[in-house]
């Protein structure tokens, strides 16, 4: 009788701990919060495609975000004219290992394209994402014609109540929206929500319309299925253009979340600051369009060597 | 000799040329490396004089080979080279090709004050550097205005209307192309010489080019003594008048068997159509029509011109009664200018670096240089755009050398201005609210966003790293002439300081998930 307990017990307690991985796997041991997946992963020290790849299976895997014959729209930051290592634009290899996880996952097609600041050919070309895209299967779109962008209203904006959005953004079925981590000179950083003002034509209205609301207005109308915050290169300081190379630090970092301003609030910490700092991420968590309180949420951390 | 095939090889050399040198000008696309350029525009005459005289350089000598050409066989320049005389031949063809007439020209006299008058005030102009008269009477210039201002605009609407359409088709192959329109005064006057030399070819050949152009009267000079010269055959003439009815420069004279050679332009056409052998060259001692599909295309694409005009004119309006007017001191001329006054003293207004300019920001000025400096290119940065620091262009590719094709370390420390701050004018301190365009844009951050009031970041200029690029004034939500930050123009470029060189940057947090 005692030994048949014995195998059983032992065999039981055997079987439930060679299950453990599918409960949350060592974190379950070491007395961290069980969980499926995170509100947030943030990954340090791999290179910006592979850092993706284990972000991407801590939030839910990318057929969480993409099914098959969905029509994605993936929105880097491709603003400005300068080659990838002044960290000005998008690291182009994070954006095609995301068209090509997209079209693994079933993607119908993957459009990238961003309304640039600088002459779009030469920014779609000098940043590297235009080639990095087509050689992941994705489509590379012009955002600089103002008949793609079509007027839709955002009630619920205070400042921000209209404005013309890039149709590939009203037509698709999944929206990713990927950001470069770097400073800015008029809202301090530019992360995930400062990065949708490249999909909307007229910039310029927010310029006088009161900068950090119209950024976070934007929010109420659309958020972004998936935020990629690439830090593989981060701006710290004369952004979002930069003068030259030293303006930029090899930081190895990429934070990503469904959550659009608890990325922004990660990443924001990342440059000593605090989210409540930054007008547009305290305006955000306010009017209820993210978190930004980081203690109140799972966040996977992982360091890869 | 076979005279037949003689003009065949003409006409074949004149369109090369022609379709050459035009679509330098309808460049939209940027496929042009800029150094074929020059290769392209060596042999035009004026733009090539005027590099010499500044530079002696031997990429320059194109003018003097022209001379010599014409010294051995006469105004061939004219007939091959000239861009503006094969498009005057395009309009003659037309009248010929319409006229029921058997013999179309007739024999005309010349009109030696008014072309030497001329000749002579150009040749004054360029001594005393009044260049103005040369950009006016400058066949390639007035080409390229032409082209610039009138054709490009079409060819730009047309592209992107078929864009679009592919575009809707998911074809990205060709892409909507950015147009900014020309001050309304430079489209009427291109229009108006348009329709002056296009009317005047229509009805007399060559009449533009034996009467007015310097180039032809000076080549006119030298081809009186060319070794190679039309001369006739008088035993073989049988008087049939053929050659006067060809003759685009109506310079025949079957009663005293003379060509005049200062008109002559070389086109052969006489000696191919001699059956008679009469003709040789030799170096031995020769309507109004209403066709309404006609004027219906000018009318639309006059319309077009203008129509695209209006469509960029709409400001809404604003309060701005407690705004300050910008004070512009001098306008912006391009890098590699050097000076205003230099630069008004040697551009011919061709057009060239208005058509080729990546950021469209050099768009030709009416009133901003004054009258010296009419149909000259300035910088726009209202509504043109601002200067691309990476790119060199404009002096690699201007045909006079008004432009100097300055290497990219000395253009991004050119000052062709000064940025100005208006804090009155700026949203941060009319409104509370942040901004930061200008900032955002300046490749130097001469443009610096400081502590303001709180939590607010307003700009600070210094301006001895400020390059005058207009990448601040451009994007400043506040319409012109209210613009927050503005450039005032540098009537002689500066240097202006590199901005200081900065140690590498290192991560701001230490920690690896600060969170």
């Amino acid at each position: 009788m005692k030994r048949r307990d014995f195998l059983r017990t032992g065999i039981g307690a055997g079987l439930i701990s060679g299950a453990l991985p599918l409960f949350g796997g060592l974190d379950s041991i070491n007395g961290q919060p069980v969980k499926t997946e995170y509100d947030l992963a943030a990954v340090r020290g791999g290179n910006g495609g592979d850092m993706f790849d284990r972000a991407i299976e801590a939030i839910g895997g990318i057929s969480k975000y993409v099914k098959a014959g969905q029509k994605v729209v993936v929105k880097p930051n491709i603003g400005w004219d300068a080659p990838p290592e002044r960290a000005a634009n998008t690291n182009p290899e994070v954006v095609a290992r995301i068209v090509k996880r997209c079209k693994e996952a079933g993607a119908s097609e993957v459009y990238v394209f961003d309304n640039t600041c600088n002459k779009w050919d030469r920014c779609y070309r000098n940043s590297g994402i235009e080639d990095a895209v087509k050689e992941a299967g994705g489509k590379m779109i012009p955002g600089n014609t103002e008949s793609f962008y079509k007027e839709v209203e955002i009630p619920n904006g205070k400042s921000l109540k209209k404005a013309k959005v890039h149709k590939m953004i009203l037509e698709s079925d999944v929206f990713i929206n990927v950001p470069v981590m770097k400073h800015h000179s008029s809202t301090r950083i530019s992360l995930a929500m400062k990065n949708l003002m490249g999909v909307v034509w007229d910039r310029k209205f927010y310029h006088s319309n009161d900068l950090h609301q119209c950024i976070a207005d934007f929010c109420t109308f659309k958020k972004p299925d998936l935020n990629i915050i690439d830090g593989y290169n981060m701006m710290t300081k004369n952004g979002p253009r930069g003068v030259s190379v030293a303006d930029v630090t090899n930081l190895k970092a990429l934070i990503a979340s469904p959550d659009i301003v608890a990325a922004d609030a990660a990443a924001t910490k990342m440059f000593g600051l605090q989210p409540s700092e930054i007008g547009h991420i305290g305006i955000a968590h306010e009017m209820k369009l993210g978190n930004m309180n980081l203690e109140e949420l799972s966040i996977s951390k992982q360091k890869m060597v | 000799m076979n005279y037949k095939k003689l003009k065949q090889t003409r006409v074949i050399l004149s369109l090369l040329f022609f379709i050459l040198t035009t679509s330098l000008f309808l460049d939209i696309y940027e496929k042009y490396a800029n150094e074929t350029v020059h290769e392209i525009l060596f042999l035009q005459f004026i733009p090539s004089l005027l590099q010499f005289i500044q530079t002696f350089a031997i990429g320059t000598i194109g003018f003097i080979i022209v001379i010599g050409l014409t010294a051995f066989i006469g105004r061939i320049y004219c007939s091959t080279i000239c861009p503006l005389g094969i498009l005057q031949d395009v309009f003659a063809w037309l009248a010929k090709k319409r006229s029921q007439a058997r013999f179309f020209y007739k024999k005309k006299k010349a009109y030696p004050i008014l072309r030497y008058s001329l000749l002579a005030i150009t040749i004054i102009s360029l001594i005393i550097s009044f260049s103005t008269i040369i950009s006016l009477l400058d066949p390639y210039s007035n080409f390229g205005r032409f082209v610039t201002y009138l054709f490009r605009p079409v060819v730009v609407v047309l592209n992107n209307g078929i864009a679009m359409l592919l575009n809707k088709f998911e074809v990205y192959s060709l892409n909507p192309v950015k147009l900014v329109a020309a001050p309304w005064f430079m489209l009427i006057f291109s229009i108006l010489i348009f329709l002056t030399i296009a009317f005047m070819s229509y009805k007399r050949g060559r009449l533009f080019c034996n009467t007015v152009c310097p180039v032809g009267t000076f080549l006119g000079l030298i081809s009186k003594v060319s070794f190679l010269k039309i001369r006739f055959d008088e035993d073989n003439c049988t008087k049939c008048g053929k050659c006067i009815g060809a003759c685009k420069s109506e310079c025949i004279d079957l009663k005293l068997y003379t060509v005049d050679h200062s008109r002559c332009v070389d086109c052969f056409n006489c000696l191919a159509v001699c059956n008679d052998s009469a003709l040789k060259l030799t170096s031995k001692p020769p309507k109004a029509n209403t066709n309404t599909s006609r004027r219906n295309a000018i009318t639309t694409g006059i319309a077009l011109l203008v129509g695209q005009k209006l469509l960029a004119e709409s400001n809404p309006s604003n309060d701005t009664s407690k705004l300050l007017v910008n004070k512009k001191e001098h306008p912006v001329s391009p890098p590699g200018s050097i000076s205003i006054k230099r630069f008004n003293e040697i551009c011919t207004g061709c057009g060239l670096c208005v058509a080729v300019c990546p950021t469209q920001v050099l768009q030709p000025a009416v009133g901003q240089y004054g009258l010296k400096g009419f149909m000259q290119p300035h910088m726009d940065y209202v509504d043109g755009g601002y200067c691309n620091f990476d790119c060199r262009g404009c002096g690699q590719i201007c045909p006079t050398g008004a432009i100097l094709p300055i290497e990219i370390e000395e253009k991004q420390i050119t000052q062709l201005g000064k940025a100005v701050f208006v804090k009155e004018n700026c949203v941060v301190y009319t409104d509370g609210t942040d901004c930061g365009a200008c900032s955002e844009h300046c490749p130097t951050k001469a443009v610096n966003m400081i502590p303001y009031e709180g939590k607010l970041l307003i700009p600070e200029v210094d301006q001895s790293i400020c390059i005058g690029c207009g990448a601040c004034e451009h994007p400043c939500p506040i319409d012109a002439p209210y613009k927050a930050i503005y450039v005032n123009g540098n009537a002689v470029h500066q240097a202006a300081e590199k901005p200081k060189e900065e140690e590498q940057t290192s991560a701001p947090v230490e920690e690896d998930f600060p969170f």
